[in-house]
C-alpha cells in the first residue's frame, strides 16, 4: 500500500465548510490525494463566510465551498483565481416524526416553508452567514417570505454549524434545512426524520478556487493547483463519487471538463 | 446520562493510535504553555510583589483583572496578529501547534504572575527585615522568596494548567482544529459534539478530567513531602 | 581602615502610624563596651535597634556611623529567627554570599560559626525543622560568619526556655569577647546584669538615664528607672 506513495512534498491549507467536513469526505478523500501527490491536506473547517475571509486574508492556499454567488464575488473582487465546479449534493428539510406543519409527502420545498411559517412551528435556523444558512435564506425568499420581518418566536437563530444547530432542533423538535451529508451521520437525531427532499431547489453546488498568489505571494500555487486539477480530474471525481455512508452516496461530481 | 459516559468510555477505550495523538498533543500545548508562563510569571509577579513604583496599585488591579481574560478572545487577538494580513503574518505561525503555546501562554501569564505576586507578598513579610539586614534587597530579595516558597507557588502553577487545558476558544481559533495537527483535546470534544455524537465526547471529557486530576494529585504529593522534608 | 565605630544618633525623632515613637533622642555608642537598650514594653526599643541598624529610616534627624562599609560590618539577630528553607549550612552560606564572599570562603567561615555555636552535628538539617533555640543559635551564627564590627540583638532569648536562653547568652559573651560590639535590647533584668558593661534606660522614646551597670544596679538614677527595676512599670 505505503511502497507507491511520493515522499511528503509539503503541505497546503485548505479553507472548506464544516458541513463538508463533518460528512466525513476528507477523510475519506484527502489520504487518496496525498498518496497519489505527496501533498499533504490540513483543512481548516469554519462557515462559508468565514472560509472565504480567510481566503482574503491569505491565510488559507485554497478555499472549497458551497456558496456560488459568494464564490463569484470572491473571484470577482480578485481574492480568487478561478472557480471550478466540483460536485454537488442537496439539502433536506428534516422535522419532528409528528410533523405538524403537515411537510410530509410534498417534493416542493417552497410549499413546506410556507406551510411552516402558517403554522408557526419551530424552526431552527443556522443564521451563521454559512452556505446552508444562504441557501436557507434563498428558499425563503423563493417562498415570496420575508423572513427578517416574519420571523417571530418560532424561528431559533442558533448562529452555529450544522451539528450544533441539529442538536437544538432535535432538542427543540423543530424543523431545520440540513444537507444530507450532516445528517447521514448525526447521531443525536431524537424524534427528528426527512420529511422533504428531492427538490431541485434544494440542490447545493460546491465550488474550488485557488487563493490569487498576485495578492498572496506566499500562497502555495502550484501544490494549490495541483489539488483542484486532481479535484476536478476524472480520478477525484470516481473519488467523492465512491463516498458512501451506509451504501448511500452523498456527493454527485459534476465538474466540466 | 451514566450510559453515555460508559459507552463513552468504551468508545476512547478501543480507539486507536488518533487518540493518543490528540492526548499527547493537548499535554505537548498546555504544560509548554505553562511552562512559560511560570518562567516569565514567577519573576514578574515577585518583582511587583517587592517593588516599589508608581502606579503599583493599578499594575496589580490590572494583573487581577486579566487573569479573567476570556480566552476566545485572546484566541481572536492572536489570531489577528499571525494572520498573514496581519503585522506576524510572515511567520507563518497561524494554524500551527506553536501558535496555540502562544495563545496559551497569554491566557495563563496573569493567572500565574498574580497568584505568585500574593504569594510573595504575603511571604514578603515574614522575610523581609532580615533580608534587609544581610543587605539582600530589591530583585535580588524577591527572588530568595520566590524560590523559598516554591512548593507553595505550585498552586499558581496549577491554577495556570486547569485553565490551559480546560479552554477551547483560544486553541480553536488559532489552531483551527486541522485533523492530526493541530487537533487537541477540547476541540476533539467541541467537534464530537457539534456532530452529535455525545458518547464518544463525553468519554473524552472523562478522560480530559482524569489526566488533570493526576497531575493535581501529584503536585500535592510533592508539596506533602516538601513541606515535611524542609519545614 | 576605618573602623564603623563609633555611631552618632543626632536629634532623632521617628512617627508611625500618627504616633511618635522616638522623641529628639541623641546619643553616641563606642566600640567596647556592651551596651544594653533597657525599657519597659512599648518605650520603642525595637524601633531605637532598627533605626540604628539601618532597617528605618528617622523622620527627622541623623544616623551617622563614623565611617560607611560594606553591609557585613554590623548585622542583627531578631526575636524570631528567619531562615530559608534550607539546610542550617546553606542559610549561613547565604549571608555570607549576600555580603560579598566568595568561593571556598564561604563554607569555610560558616562551618567554622557553626561549629563557635555548637550546631555543627546539624549543618545539613534544614533549618525549619531545627528548635526554637536552636533556630536562634543559628541565626548567631549567621551574624558571627560575617564577623561585624557591631551586633544588634532585639530581644533574643524573649521566646525561649531557660536552658537554650543560656546557650544563647553564653554564645554572645563569646561573640563580645572576639571584639565585636554588642548592642543588645532586653527587658530582662538578669540578663541586663549577666551581659552588659553599660544600660541605656528608655522611657516613652527617650533616654531617660545612661549609665555603667554597677551604677544603674541596685539603684537606678532616675524615678522612672528606678520604678522599672522595682517592677512597678511593665508598660510604657
Amino acid at each position: 500500500m505505503g511502497l507507491a506513495a511520493a515522499a511528503i512534498a509539503g503541505f497546503i491549507t485548505l479553507a472548506s465548510t464544516t458541513s463538508t467536513e463533518q460528512s466525513g469526505l476528507f477523510r475519506h478523500l484527502l489520504p487518496i490525494f496525498e498518496k497519489q501527490s505527496g501533498i499533504r491536506v490540513r483543512v481548516v473547517a469554519l462557515g462559508t463566510g468565514q472560509a472565504l475571509d480567510m481566503g482574503k486574508r491569505g491565510d488559507a492556499d485554497v478555499v472549497f465551498v458551497h456558496a456560488k454567488a459568494l464564490e463569484e464575488k470572491f473571484v470577482a473582487e480578485g481574492h480568487g483565481v478561478q472557480r471550478f465546479e466540483v460536485m454537488y449534493n442537496d439539502f433536506v428539510l428534516v422535522g419532528p416524526k409528528a410533523d405538524p406543519a403537515n411537510t410530509r409527502g410534498t417534493k416542493d420545498i417552497v410549499a413546506a416553508l410556507q406551510k411552516i411559517r402558517a403554522a408557526q412551528a419551530p424552526f431552527a435556523s443556522r443564521g451563521d452567514k454559512s452556505g446552508t444558512h444562504f441557501a436557507e435564506l434563498q428558499l425563503w425568499k423563493a417562498a415570496g417570505i420575508d423572513i427578517a420581518s416574519a420571523k417571530g418566536p418560532w424561528y431559533r437563530d442558533t448562529g452555529s454549524g450544522m451539528g450544533p444547530t441539529l442538536n437544538t432542533a432535535a432538542g427543540m423538535n423543530a424543523y431545520v434545512l440540513t444537507d444530507r451529508g450532516t445528517w447521514l451521520s448525526f447521531k443525536n437525531r431524537g424524534e427528528l426524520t426527512i420529511l422533504v427532499q428531492g427538490d431541485r431547489r434544494l440542490f447545493n453546488q460546491y465550488g474550488v478556487i485557488l487563493v490569487n498568489p498576485a495578492k498572496h505571494p506566499h500562497v502555495k500555487k502550484k501544490m494549490g493547483q495541483a489539488f483542484i486539477d486532481w479535484l476536478v480530474s476524472p480520478a477525484g471525481q470516481a473519488a467523492i463519487a465512491a463516498y458512501k455512508i451506509g451504501g448511500e452516496q452523498l456527493f454527485f461530481p459534476n465538474a466540466k471538463r | 446520562m451514566l450510559d453515555a459516559i460508559v459507552s463513552g468510555l468504551g468508545l476512547v477505550a478501543t480507539l486507536d493510535l488518533r487518540l493518543w495523538e490528540i492526548v499527547g498533543l493537548s499535554l505537548a500545548v498546555s504544560l509548554s504553555a505553562v511552562a512559560l508562563a511560570t518562567l516569565l510569571g514567577l519573576p514578574l509577579g515577585a518583582a511587583i510583589a517587592v517593588g516599589r513604583f508608581p502606579g503599583r496599585q493599578a499594575v496589580i488591579v490590572v494583573l487581577n483583572a486579566l487573569m479573567g481574560l476570556p480566552p476566545v478572545v485572546v484566541g481572536l487577538f492572536i489570531y489577528l496578529l499571525l494572520s498573514r494580513a496581519g503585522p506576524l503574518g510572515e511567520l507563518g505561525l497561524l494554524f500551527t501547534p506553536q501558535a496555540m503555546v502562544v495563545a496559551q501562554t497569554v491566557l495563563v501569564l496573569p493567572i500565574i504572575a498574580a497568584l505568585a505576586r500574593q504569594a510573595v507578598e504575603d511571604a514578603w513579610r515574614e522575610y523581609e527585615e532580615q533580608l534587609r539586614s544581610l543587605g539582600v534587597d530589591g530583585l535580588r530579595g524577591a527572588l530568595t522568596v520566590l524560590w523559598d516558597i516554591r512548593f507553595s507557588l505550585l498552586t499558581a502553577v496549577l491554577a495556570g494548567l486547569g485553565r490551559a487545558s480546560a479552554e477551547v476558544g483560544a486553541v480553536m481559533i488559532v489552531g483551527g482544529n486541522i485533523d492530526g495537527v493541530t487537533r487537541v483535546m477540547t476541540t476533539t470534544i467541541a467537534l464530537e459534539t457539534s456532530k452529535g455524537d455525545l458518547p464518544l465526547a463525553l468519554g473524552l471529557g472523562v478522560v480530559l478530567i482524569a489526566i488533570v486530576l493526576v497531575l493535581n494529585a501529584a503536585a500535592h504529593l510533592i508539596k506533602e513531602a516538601a513541606q515535611r522534608r524542609y519545614g | 581602615m576605618n573602623g564603623i565605630l563609633p555611631l552618632r544618633l543626632e536629634d532623632v525623632s521617628f512617627a508611625a502610624g500618627g504616633r511618635t515613637l522616638i522623641e529628639q533622642l541623641s546619643l553616641t555608642l563606642e566600640a567596647g563596651a556592651s551596651t544594653i537598650i533597657l525599657g519597659a514594653n512599648g518605650a520603642g526599643k525595637s524601633v531605637l535597634m532598627r533605626l540604628m541598624h539601618g532597617l528605618l529610616a528617622p523622620s527627622t534627624g541623623r544616623v551617622a556611623w563614623n565611617a560607611q562599609g560594606p553591609r557585613r560590618r554590623q548585622a542583627m539577630v531578631f526575636q524570631r529567627p528567619v531562615m530559608l528553607r534550607r539546610s542550617a549550612l546553606a542559610n549561613v552560606v547565604y549571608g555570607l554570599a549576600a555580603a560579598g564572599v566568595t568561593g571556598v570562603e564561604r563554607e569555610r567561615l560558616a562551618r567554622e560559626a557553626l561549629a563557635e555555636v555548637g550546631l555543627s552535628h546539624v549543618a545539613q538539617r534544614p533549618a525549619r525543622i531545627l528548635s526554637g533555640g536552636e533556630q536562634q543559635r543559628l541565626a548567631l551564627a549567621r551574624a558571627w560568619a560575617l564577623h561585624p564590627e557591631v551586633v544588634f540583638l532585639d530581644e533574643p532569648t524573649a521566646n525561649l526556655d531557660p536552658g537554650a536562653t543560656r546557650e544563647i547568652e553564653t554564645i554572645i559573651k563569646a561573640f563580645d569577647a572576639s571584639g565585636t560590639k554588642i548592642v543588645m535590647s532586653t527587658h530582662s533584668l538578669g540578663q541586663a546584669r549577666r551581659l552588659g558593661d553599660e544600660v541605656i534606660f528608655l522611657h516613652q522614646g527617650r533616654v531617660a538615664e545612661r549609665a555603667p551597670i554597677e551604677r544603674f544596679f541596685p539603684q537606678p538614677a532616675s524615678p522612672e528607672a528606678a520604678a522599672f527595676v522595682k517592677g512597678e512599670l511593665p508598660w510604657a
